[in-house]
């Protein structure tokens, strides 16, 4: 009832003043030249839309106005021109003509990704995204964030305190700004679709193939996206953050992250303590299982089903630690989590809800790759 | 009128008594009958999911329903619109008026006919009966892009599957049943040119459905030999290619998206000009501009894949091949407003639902012309702009068409006038909610909402709130059409057999309520030319 009050309030607003903006009643201009380009070809077609369609429907409604029986018209019987029909077909023949010479440009401009200086593999995952740069040697993935995921069935309040709802992340993708990136997008199980409307970037991510788009960003700042291809239930909670930020700053972070990855490395050798494991585990499990198997382990059944009593988390840790590897039917493959990660969220999917599994260790994983 | 009631009672004999008349009947009225109520229902099936859709999508959050069910709702309720609304409807028209307007007694392969009507609602009952299965009915949207409906798909698939087989079955003999009529049994004194234009966009639409059919049935079958045989079509890891999937069931897709509209262009092509009372402009041009739509229909289907990774070369053919179908598009639409233009229009029902349909119509034209743009289409892919560009022509084009016609046709079937009052009250309340729901998600589109989506970010909510209770009011005017047609069959007052003055077409020769049998003789030459819409 709230919103329908500041609904109508809005359009109010809207007609006396120009807030047009603020509701997003158009698309971004964006960040990039391609953004700029695809933003101006939008506005040109847009523009020859409406010119036509005020001639033709102020054609059609002069018609409807002025032609009618109870006005006293008397109906004309023509009915054919071979003049007229020649002229309604040249002309739109013309005009599209003069639409598809830029429009050449444009495609033919965002498809050439041969002058990138650096290169980011983007790939897909039911429901998550996972980046890595080649060069530095940065892996990671990123999920939608926890705090967002709480309120989706939470209040308003909640849903606005939290700040862009559904479209923040637990971490975010870092680029440099004034820099031409390119971009290797692929994914790993159904078809997914990466897109940044600010980038004009939005490209099918196949699983085996890799397709690429490129992108050179012209202002720091904070973007954000969405997965643009019905990829499954959580097809809707898979956003993308960026962070474009100066060259120096992408230095430093790249730093940071390859000292991280250093010492991921070395935890995945020793052996964990079962609490170590649960700890990180219960991490893990919220972030990548809770949506379909839910945070106390009741899944949803018959298709999700409950981790609570479940055969597999307390039978042979070969067999849970295959289908999580793995994957079977609605169930997503999670190879592409560390070997401490899925040994802990294996560990807490066979000691948590009251089951009685055993431990797995990190090596466990490693040799049941 | 004397041709047709002068030899009919001959061996004059009703139609059978009962519900066994439905089953067992081979008469075209019956059937089209059938394939009418068939469709409305399935309308109102598919639309129940679509308030499902709109109540979920009211208000940002997760209210009513998982994701997963959510994915099943927006899967069913396309699937449901196109195969078991939309088409029906147009099927059924057919049936009804085919014959009639060909001055033949029936269709050619009325045993056939019979056949193509019943496989429906199994096929339909097993595609809704995937709900209650185990995993659920289809949640991998009415595209059904592999591998996400192949390896990734519930257990319900494989029903699915053999429901579209059925389905295509069906289309492909109603198909060949109205090419037959039109070629065989069209009265031996009218040429192709004195037919009128629904028949001409049926016949051309049965070429394109028996072209595209089986390509769909293609398509389904490679899922079900990749899902359960070992196949791998669409699994990159067995060599395939998931994007084939999307050129084979594009291929389809395009022209199947010209099957729903082509019919609706010969429906609006009839009522233009009996209510502005002046002869179609450009008949010779209508019939071209329609072959001309459907055989590009045929080269354009990578316009809907342009993200998918295509060359560059790829996407500038596809671009330039979609723009082209704006030409025989415009031609059609200045067509009609030449007819009205300098007419003596007034605005029945049928006129109301068939100019409304040329403005809205022509607003999803133009959006679809900005779709066509490939590297605008970036931005638009995948949006709830390409939602409302295609609500706009199926929903207040193909849906408007088949509204328009009901109201047009009705008397003739019936042999009662409906309730005009109401009638009109029902048109501008459609009118005015279809607008409120489907304008909006331009906007929700262009600001970046993707289609598909159970939940979205706060800057989408007023546009979504507003669509909604545009959806909800849209909904709830079904309830007084179907009040306004089972009036007009139940209490209807008697009507003449030309209830449109200026009405053009051999049916309007027929006695008020059209007798069960129909041109046992076939129309004089002299019948045909007075009634021939190319004048």
């Amino acid at each position: 009832m709230k919103r329908l009050t500041t609904l109508l309030s809005a359009l109010v607003a809207m007609m006396s003043t120009n807030v047009f903006a603020e509701y997003g009643l158009n698309m971004t201009e964006g960040v990039t030249s391609i953004s700029h380009d695809i933003y101006d070809l939008h506005m040109m077609v847009f523009w020859v839309c409406v010119v036509i369609a005020v001639v033709v429907f102020g054609a059609m409604f002069y018609s409807v106005f002025a032609h009618r029986k109870s006005k006293g018209a008397v109906a004309a019987q023509f009915h054919e021109s071979t003049k007229a029909e020649l002229l309604w077909t040249i002309v739109p023949v013309i005009i599209l003509v003069g639409m598809a010479i830029p429009a050449s440009k444009v495609l033919i401009d965002l498809e050439d990704t041969t002058k990138a200086e650096m290169s980011v593999k983007i790939t897909g995952h039911q429901w998550k995204w996972q980046y890595d740069y080649p060069e530095e040697g940065i892996s990671f993935i990123s999920n939608l964030a926890q705090s967002h995921k709480d309120v989706v069935t939470g209040t308003d309040a909640e849903r606005e305190a939290v700040g862009n709802y559904l479209l923040e992340v637990d971490k975010h993708l870092v680029l440099p700004v004034d820099t031409s990136i390119r971009f290797l997008i692929t994914s790993n199980d159904v078809i997914h679709n990466w897109w940044v409307p600010a980038f004009g970037v939005k490209q099918d991510a196949n699983p085996g193939f890799i397709n690429d788009a490129w992108a050179k960003v012209d202002e720091i700042g904070t973007y954000r996206g969405q997965c643009a291809e019905l990829c499954g239930k959580d097809h809707g909670f898979m956003p993308i953050v960026v962070d474009v930020v100066s060259k120096a700053d992408y230095a430093k972070w790249v730093a940071e992250q390859q000292a991280a990855a250093a010492a991921a490395a070395a935890s995945a050798t020793k052996t964990w303590s079962k609490d170590e494991l649960m700890a990180q585990g219960e991490g893990v499990y919220n972030t990548n299982c809770a949506g379909c198997h839910k945070k106390d382990g009741s899944g949803m059944p018959p298709v999700f089903p409950a981790m609570k009593g479940s055969p597999i988390a307390n039978g042979a840790a070969a067999d849970h630690m295959d289908i999580v590897l793995n994957g079977k039917g609605a169930m997503p493959l999670f190879k592409m989590l560390g070997d401490s990660d899925l040994a802990a969220v294996i560990t807490y999917e066979r000691n948590a809800f009251g089951n009685t599994g055993s431990v797995v260790q990190p090596s466990d994983v490693k040799s049941a790759r | 009128m004397t041709t047709a009631t002068a030899s009919h009672d001959d061996h004059h004999h009703g139609p059978e008594k009962g519900l066994m008349r439905w089953v067992k009947t081979t008469n075209h009225k019956d059937i089209g009958s059938l394939y009418m109520w068939f469709a409305f229902t399935m309308l109102l099936v598919g639309g129940a999911f679509a308030m499902g859709i709109r109540a979920e999508l009211l208000q940002p959050g997760m209210q009513l329903m998982d994701p997963h069910f959510f994915n099943q709702l927006t899967t069913m309720h396309g699937l449901i619109m196109v195969f078991g609304a939309i088409m029906p409807a147009f099927v059924g028209l057919g049936n009804w008026l085919i014959p009639m307007m060909v001055g033949a007694p029936d269709m050619a392969l009325p045993r056939m006919n019979n056949w193509s009507f019943w496989i429906l609602p199994f096929a339909g009952g097993i595609l809704l009966s995937t709900f209650f299965m185990d995993g659920g009915a289809p949640a991998f949207g009415w595209t059904f892009y592999a591998p996400l409906s192949t390896t990734f798909a519930p257990d319900s698939t494989d029903f699915f599957i053999f429901a579209v087989h059925l389905l295509g079955f069906s289309s492909i003999m109603g198909a060949i049943n109205i090419i037959a009529t039109v070629l065989n049994m069209r009265a031996p004194e009218m040429k192709l040119m004195d037919m009128p234009l629904f028949v001409w966009t049926w016949l051309i639409t049965s070429f394109l459905l028996i072209g595209a059919m089986p390509v769909l049935a293609g398509a389904v079958t490679m899922m079900l030999t990749d899902r359960n045989f070992g196949t791998a079509f669409f699994d990159a890891t067995g060599g395939g290619d998931p994007v084939m999937f999307q050129h084979i069931f594009w291929f389809f897709g395009h022209p199947e998206v010209y099957i729903m509209i082509l019919p609706a262009f010969g429906v609006v092509s009839h009522i233009i000009p009996t209510f502005a009372r002046k002869p179609l402009f450009g008949y010779s041009s209508m019939v071209y501009a329609t072959a001309s739509i459907a055989f590009l229909s045929y080269i354009v289907w990578a316009h809907h894949m342009f993200l998918t990774g295509m060359p560059v070369a790829g996407e500038l053919y596809f671009m330039y091949a979609t723009m082209l179908i704006a030409v025989p598009t415009g031609v059609k639409v200045f067509n009609w407003i030449s007819t009205m233009w300098r007419g003596s229009m007034t605005f029945e029902t049928p006129m109301l639902w068939a100019v409304s349909f040329v403005f809205l119509f022509t607003i999803g034209g133009f959006s679809g012309l900005m779709l066509g743009i490939a590297p605008a289409d970036i931005q638009y892919h995948d949006t709830y702009f390409v939602v409302a560009h295609f609500h706009y022509v199926l929903v207040t084009g193909a849906l408007w068409s088949i509204i328009a016609a009901t109201f047009y046709w009705l008397p003739k079937w019936t042999g009662k006038m409906y309730n005009e009052g109401l009638a009109k009250v029902h048109f501008w309340w459609a009118m005015i909610s279809v607008n409120v729901l489907f304008f909006p998600q331009h906007f929700l589109g262009l600001a970046g909402m993707p289609r598909r989506i159970p939940d979205y970010s706060l800057q989408f909510a007023d546009f979504n709130l507003i669509s909604s209770l545009g959806g909800f009011a849209f909904g709830a005017s079904f309830i007084l059409l179907t009040y306004i047609v089972i009036d007009c069959v139940r209490n209807g007052k008697p009507t003449t057999a030309r209830p449109w003055a200026s009405a053009k077409g051999l049916e309007w020769t027929l006695e008020p309520k059209a007798q069960y049998h129909s041109f046992n003789t076939p129309p004089s030459r002299a019948l045909i030319e007075q009634e021939s819409q190319n004048s």
